[in-house]
């Protein structure tokens, strides 16, 4: 394998936790809820799928732990912001605070530990065309489900009944509620679908991506997460555009700091930082106000009688 | 059975109050499960955690000296807030005045300045924090970009310039090769209060934000505007404030107390510039204005039962090998429980049954 194939497989891997947690952040944003705490279920997830995964030596229920501790957190927000029409953007906040502290508990009796390699994929054939096979059919499982999450979420907004009704809950809750769509219970399932798919990326980056857990890991990834979503301007597919130029610069400023341009490595590390700014920077010249955004986001529900 | 939201249209002082008291009894039972999850006694974390801090003069300084960054950074977070602006970036904001007014106090190493040297660095302190704070304000009043995540990422891009210096042109060359600057002179320390005390003039800072505050928000048209910005921005538009001015003078504000806030603790406190110079005060800062409910005096009280959480997290991961994220899960439940309460202080929570509304 030359470097630059190796290079642009770890440009994958490191793009796809942040399309699955903003994918199900999207989702939960499309239902008109701010869910600032993506951060904390992330991390979350890792903490509870690595835990997971070095107890019972398994992949599986390492994952499958990842994603309940992700949907746990969401589960919690959603009866602040649900249940007592709390502040999203303060129950968000907060929400990332407990996840990075009870991450870290759980987490420590694991630190040192280490999990094998997951085995990736191999499609017989197509995996061996120079350069893109092995980039593409030569992945792991996580990688494909990702693709197809994307693909899904998008039919399932644009195609079926259950995402225009999600999506007009979204847009114009009260309108909604005066039509007899149940907003609760749809926002609901919405941010439990965003707290299982940060879950997600959580068990990814523990177990796929780092193969250890050490306290803080996502450092900033949820963050990013959040803002792929406005980069995206909530179109799953954008999504996807946004989450690999992102991993690109993420594995490109490794890369760079390895080679030792003479540049400092910190300015290097805040590369992925600075780039969300100025995404997000662009998109506004562009588009002058966030274009996209659903028209209750963040607002909290309170029915009229 | 369901149940119903109703606004309330008023609530009074002490409902307030008494939520906020409700919140932390309720997040101090839900820790002290936690705990009892992990083994341990809740009784003796408690002590440990609460009562012991509470009982011991040194402890008893050490509050002060944890409670000034937080009381301060919450105070320029309480403006953002009020007008339902959304600066998340203190901590990037502390870093940046600290490194600010650092720099003034190595450019003077060694030189014997006069007493210009502290004032001038503090001021340097607040302009970096302020400056830093603008720019999210600056992107969102220029261009609409989100404030939040803006403000955010800046705190990693804080850490790394902090980074950066004390790891290259800032070490002290004289320092075994460990990253971290020179001691500051006696003239760029920030002296304690009283003689031999740990208490330092951070503290005195804060006082004076707190009681500026306090007249803002309650005398001035500046506290009324903002007040009106955040709960009815279109009355506030026809009322003819302009928004965008708030946002960017909010964002100084805070910005520049934050900055404030670090380099009061690096000149007062830890002596010299290292590549970590808070546990988080800029985030906990939220906490802690949300506790306060956005009130200084509120804030006040808020950050020294705050800073009891880090000095007991400290003495329990001695005393009891609890470990120190404890303190940060705990400081995240006290906030879910806050921001419950205030829920329950917005609104009437009553039970419907089916088929019998009113």
């Amino acid at each position: 394998m030359t470097t630059f194939e190796a290079i642009l497989l770890t440009i994958v891997t490191a793009s796809t936790p942040l399309l699955i947690a903003a994918l199900g952040e999207l989702v939960t944003e499309r239902s008109g809820v701010l869910n600032l705490g993506v951060e904390g279920m992330m991390v979350m997830g890792a903490a509870c799928s690595f835990a997971a995964a070095v107890t019972f030596d398994s992949t599986l229920i390492g994952v499958v732990a990842g994603m309940l501790a992700g949907a746990l957190m969401a589960a919690l927000f959603a009866l602040l912001v649900l249940g007592f029409a709390a502040n999203q953007t303060g129950s968000g906040l907060a929400l990332t605070i407990l996840g990075l502290g009870l991450s870290g508990l759980i987490g420590a009796p694991f630190v040192g530990a280490r999990r094998d390699p997951v085995a990736p994929i191999d499609i017989p054939g197509l995996s061996d065309i120079p350069v893109i096979g092995r980039l593409f059919f030569e992945q792991d499982l996580f990688v494909y489900a990702s693709i197809v999450l994307t693909i899904l979420v998008g039919l399932y907004l644009m195609r079926t009944r259950s995402g225009l009704t999600l999506r007009s809950i979204g847009e114009n809750h009260t309108s909604a509620n005066a039509l007899g769509l149940p907003v609760w219970r749809v926002r609901f399932w919405a941010i439990l679908f965003g707290g299982a798919c940060a879950g997600l990326a959580g068990a990814y980056l523990a177990l796929v991506y780092t193969r250890f857990w050490s306290p803080g890991m996502t450092a900033g990834r949820g963050w990013i997460a959040l803002a792929l979503v406005v980069f995206a301007a909530w179109r799953p597919g954008w999504v996807l555009v946004g989450a690999y130029i992102f991993g690109a610069a993420t594995v490109l400023q490794l890369h760079a700091q390895a080679a030792q341009f003479g540049v400092p490595s910190q300015v290097l590390s805040a590369v992925p930082y600075l780039a969300t700014i100025l995404a997000l920077l662009l998109l506004s010249i562009r588009h002058g106000r966030a274009i996209g955004a659903p028209g209750s986001l963040g607002v909290p529900f309170v029915p009229d009688r | 059975m369901r149940f119903e939201l109703t606004p309330r249209t008023n609530s009074p002082t002490v409902m307030r109050i008494f939520a906020s008291v409700a919140a932390f009894i309720t997040a101090f039972l839900i820790a002290g499960f936690v705990i009892w999850l992990m083994g341990r006694s809740p009784i003796a974390a408690f002590d440990v955690y609460v009562l012991q801090p509470l009982s011991d003069p040194w402890s008893l300084q050490e509050l002060l000296v944890k409670a000034t960054p937080m009381a301060l950074i919450a105070i320029g977070l309480s403006y953002c807030f009020r007008a339902n602006l959304w600066n998340i970036g203190a901590e990037g904001q502390y870093v940046i005045g600290a490194v600010l007014g650092g720099w003034l106090a190595l450019r003077t190493h060694g030189t014997d300045a006069g007493a210009w040297l502290l004032p001038l660095m503090v001021l340097l302190g607040i302009i970096g924090g302020a400056l830093w704070g603008l720019i999210p304000a600056f992107l969102k009043t220029r261009f609409g970009v989100n404030e939040i995540l803006t403000s955010l990422m800046l705190v990693y891009v804080a850490q790394l310039i902090l980074d950066y210096l004390v790891r290259g042109p800032w070490r002290d060359p004289k320092g075994f090769n460990f990253p971290q600057s020179v001691t500051f002179d006696p003239s760029a320390t920030l002296h304690p209060i009283l003689e031999g005390g740990r208490v330092h003039y951070g503290a005195v800072f804060a006082g004076i934000a707190v009681l500026v505050t306090v007249i803002v928000l309650g005398r001035t048209l500046f506290g009324y505007r903002l007040k009106l910005t955040g709960d009815a921005p279109r009355a506030a538009r026809f009322a003819g404030f302009n928004s965008k001015a708030t946002t960017l003078a909010v964002f100084a504000i805070s910005g520049g107390l934050a900055g404030l806030a670090g380099i009061s603790e690096v000149s007062g406190q830890i002596g010299q510039l290292q590549p970590s110079i808070s546990p988080g005060y800029g985030f906990t800062a939220i906490t802690v204005a949300f506790l306060g409910r956005l009130n200084p005096i509120g804030i006040l009280v808020a950050s020294l039962v705050v800073a009891l959480t880090f000095i007991g997290g400290e003495s329990a991961q001695i005393m009891l090998k609890l470990p120190l994220d404890l303190t940060q899960a705990f400081q995240g439940i006290l906030l879910l429980c806050v921001l419950a309460a205030d829920a329950m202080v917005s609104y009437r929570i009553r039970f419907v049954t089916r088929g019998g509304g009113r």
